[in-house]
């Protein structure tokens, strides 16, 4: 992963040096921010025995520079980890542009968001990094880039956007030592990840068409790839002694409406995956097919206040089959997963101070996530942000309740540039 | 002769029931030809505009924007803006976009780079303060003459400019003034001040024409200041690089452009 991030970047200064040989100083820019971010567990010690979620000073540097018809961007990150005491490296974005009046190109890491949720993804199928959210980092790096193409065709009836992604990301969990997430399995520690060959057949694809119709911003998407989420793979059904993670086969059809109505913004949008390599959903090692939707309602309700709420389901399809093939010890998923949120915003003393609040319960499980959080601009370069996370109700394997043990607060101060 | 003369006569008449309607203007009138200067002039208008917000201590932020404006009918009709940061550095790149229309609620979307996301936001004009600026969205883009009954207050000086005052009463009960007064330039007919009292009737808010320059024959105001009495926090606009009539396509106000803002309008 690194040094696939590193070749891509060298090809990119390369590539940028040799095309904006001669250009204009105000044609590159380069800017980035100093960063303090740090997260201490409050409920209980980490698994490992860590009192630390996340402890790191980062430093960003991002570079653009524009000669037409190109554009070239470099978003790099370096930063020392306290958790892990060691320094790391990230390419988090680089890419080439090539803009032409009907459409264009990037070529390069890339981060790409699509659909309308806020904290919940039905038709955005890029990768996410949600050890990140749940720990306390800047919403920005809950999105990770991928390492593809996206061609932008804009003929004047509809817009579209093709993505062709060679090189598969997976989601980030949280880690095992930080948080105590759920297992099904943790007897069985002989773990290997199954690696996605780079081929034309394990090509990641997802399309985009949108125009306005009536006012209302309408999307339809396409994704054939991978969950990106592991399944587990066991050796041996009976009596496994190894277990083998891997990425299931998956194809998304969705579409999404927004618009104004009810003196706000209405968002509606909804998929169906297609598990493809368990459409009959008789594998009980590999999600079922299902449909996902979601209605998201916000409004400004007074001065510089906003309050969003939404509401989300997954609706698993042959719901029968996959109750009868789940070996038995194992927790039984709901045919209807549901999800709500609701997110408060508050900004004061001239938007300098923002009060914010986003919580997610689960009508179906029962369980809480709660961030609370306060930001403050000392200044146009100098902000800080202070909040918490707090998991609660449903039980250890629910998608919140796991983290019960892994409630904390968090700082963030940043130093743009 | 005695024809030529009442002919004259009746021209000499004429002109004077004329220029004795223009004096005579209604607050409507007045406040609708205040509109088309202000916040209509040609087809389309570019500047590059700088906000000093400043606090009563003398603090001062700064927020630097390209702003693009393009209209679509009348005045008082459709328009569309497009607007692009270049500081602070936590905005540096976002892009914005509005679609005002007549009588109703604006389209808005912003566009957050570092996610590279375009998101509708739900904002009203009334409440919403512009980037934490003293000016609201609706003194940026302006408010429907509908929503206010107005009328002619007096005639008076500004400046050493000829003005009409008029006051604007808000129809409905949920602004917080309860009513204007504007100073409109009886030539230019651009608010030279504007002076907001809140529901005790308090002054809390003023609003100055600093400079107006002339650019391809429209009167522009490019230097105005909003000051907050209340507060002490004032905003200095100052629009640089002000034009008119250059041609923006339509297809500048679309997502494609608010994630990808094309370098000849932004510059």
């Amino acid at each position: 992963m690194i040094r696939k991030a590193s070749t891509i970047a060298l090809s990119l200064i390369a590539t940028a040096i040799t095309l904006f040989g001669n250009v204009r100083a105000d044609d590159v820019s380069l800017h980035g921010f100093l960063e303090g971010n740090y997260s201490a567990g409050l409920a209980a010690r980490n698994p490992d025995g860590g009192d630390f979620k996340l402890a790191e000073e980062r430093l960003q540097l991002k570079l653009d520079a524009s000669k037409d018809p190109f554009h070239v961007f470099i978003k790099a990150d370096t930063f020392y980890d306290h958790v892990d005491e060691k320094w790391n490296s990230e390419l988090r974005e680089g890419y080439l542009d090539l803009i032409s009046s009907k459409w264009d190109a990037r070529l390069g890491r890339q981060v790409i968001t699509w659909g309308l949720g806020d904290m919940v993804f039905i038709n955005d199928m890029f990768p996410k990094d949600y050890e990140a959210f749940f720990s306390g980092r800047p919403l920005e790096y809950m999105k990770k880039g991928i390492d593809g193409v996206k061609f932008g065709i804009y003929p004047g009836f509809a817009s579209f956007e093709l993505v062709a992604i060679p090189f598969f990301t997976h989601d980030t969990y949280p880690s095992a030592n930080r948080f105590s997430m759920f297992d099904p399995m943790p007897d069985i520690t002989d773990r290997e990840k199954a690696k996605t060959a780079v081929t034309l057949d394990n090509t990641e694809f997802a399309a985009r068409a949108y125009r306005d119709i009536a006012g209302f911003d309408t999307s339809v998407y396409f994704y054939k790839g991978f969950f990106r989420q592991p399944s587990m793979m066991p050796d041996n059904p009976v009596n496994p002694t190894k277990l083998t993670l891997f990425y299931p086969k998956l194809s998304v059809y969705g579409t999404s409406v927004q618009g104004r109505a009810l003196d706000g913004v209405l968002s509606l949008e909804a998929g169906y995956y297609d598990s493809r390599e368990d459409r009959a959903g008789s594998n009980p090692i590999i999600p079922n097919s299902e449909t996902r939707y979601l209605i998201g309602y916000q409004r400004q309700m007074w001065e510089d206040f906003t309050m969003g709420v939404q509401y989300y389901g997954e609706y698993m399809h042959d719901y029968s089959q996959y109750v009868q093939s789940l070996p038995s010890g194992f927790p039984r998923q709901r045919k209807l997963h549901e999800l709500t949120t609701v997110r408060l915003t508050q900004l004061l003393v001239n938007q300098t101070l923002k009060l914010s609040f986003f919580a997610f319960y689960s009508p179906s499980d029962g369980d809480y996530m709660l961030n609370p959080e306060i930001k403050y601009n000392f200044t146009d370069s100098l902000w800080s942000a202070l909040g918490a996370n707090i998991f609660f109700g449903g039980n250890r394997s629910c998608q919140f309740g796991q983290f019960a043990k892994d409630d904390n607060v968090y700082v963030q101060v940043r130093y743009e540039f | 002769m005695r024809r030529l003369i009442l002919g004259i006569a009746v021209v000499f008449l004429l002109s004077q029931s004329t220029s004795a309607s223009a004096s005579s203007l209604t607050a409507d009138e007045v406040m609708k030809k205040s509109q088309a200067a202000f916040l209509y002039q040609g087809k389309d208008f570019r500047a590059r505009v700088m906000m000093k917000l400043i606090t009563k201590g003398g603090q001062e932020r700064v927020r630097e924007m390209a702003m693009m404006r393009k209209n679509y009918g009348e005045s008082g009709g459709e328009q569309k803006y497009f607007i692009y940061f270049f500081q602070p550095a936590d905005v540096k790149d976002m892009t914005f976009m509005v679609y005002k229309y007549p009588g109703k609620d604006a389209d808005r979307w912003l566009f957050i780079p570092a996610i590279n996301m375009v998101r509708r936001i739900a904002a009203k004009d009334k409440y919403s303060s512009f980037v934490g600026s003293d000016f609201t969205y609706e003194d940026v883009s302006g408010r429907n003459l509908e929503d206010d009954t107005h009328s002619i207050v007096k005639d008076a000086q500004y400046n050493g400019k000829d003005c009409y005052v008029v006051k604007s009463t808000p129809k409905a009960a949920d602004m917080e003034y309860s009513y204007k007064l504007s100073w409109i330039d009886k030539i230019s007919f651009l608010p030279l001040k504007e002076e907001y009292f809140d529901t005790r009737e308090e002054l809390y808010k003023v609003f100055t024409a600093d400079e107006i320059k002339d650019i391809k024959g429209f009167p522009t105001i490019t230097k105005r200041t909003m000051k907050n009495l209340q507060s002490g926090h004032m905003t200095q606009a100052a629009y640089l690089q002000a034009d008119y009539d250059i041609g923006m396509e339509d297809s500048l106000f679309s997502e494609r452009y608010l994630k990808q803002p094309p370098k000849k309008w932004i510059e």
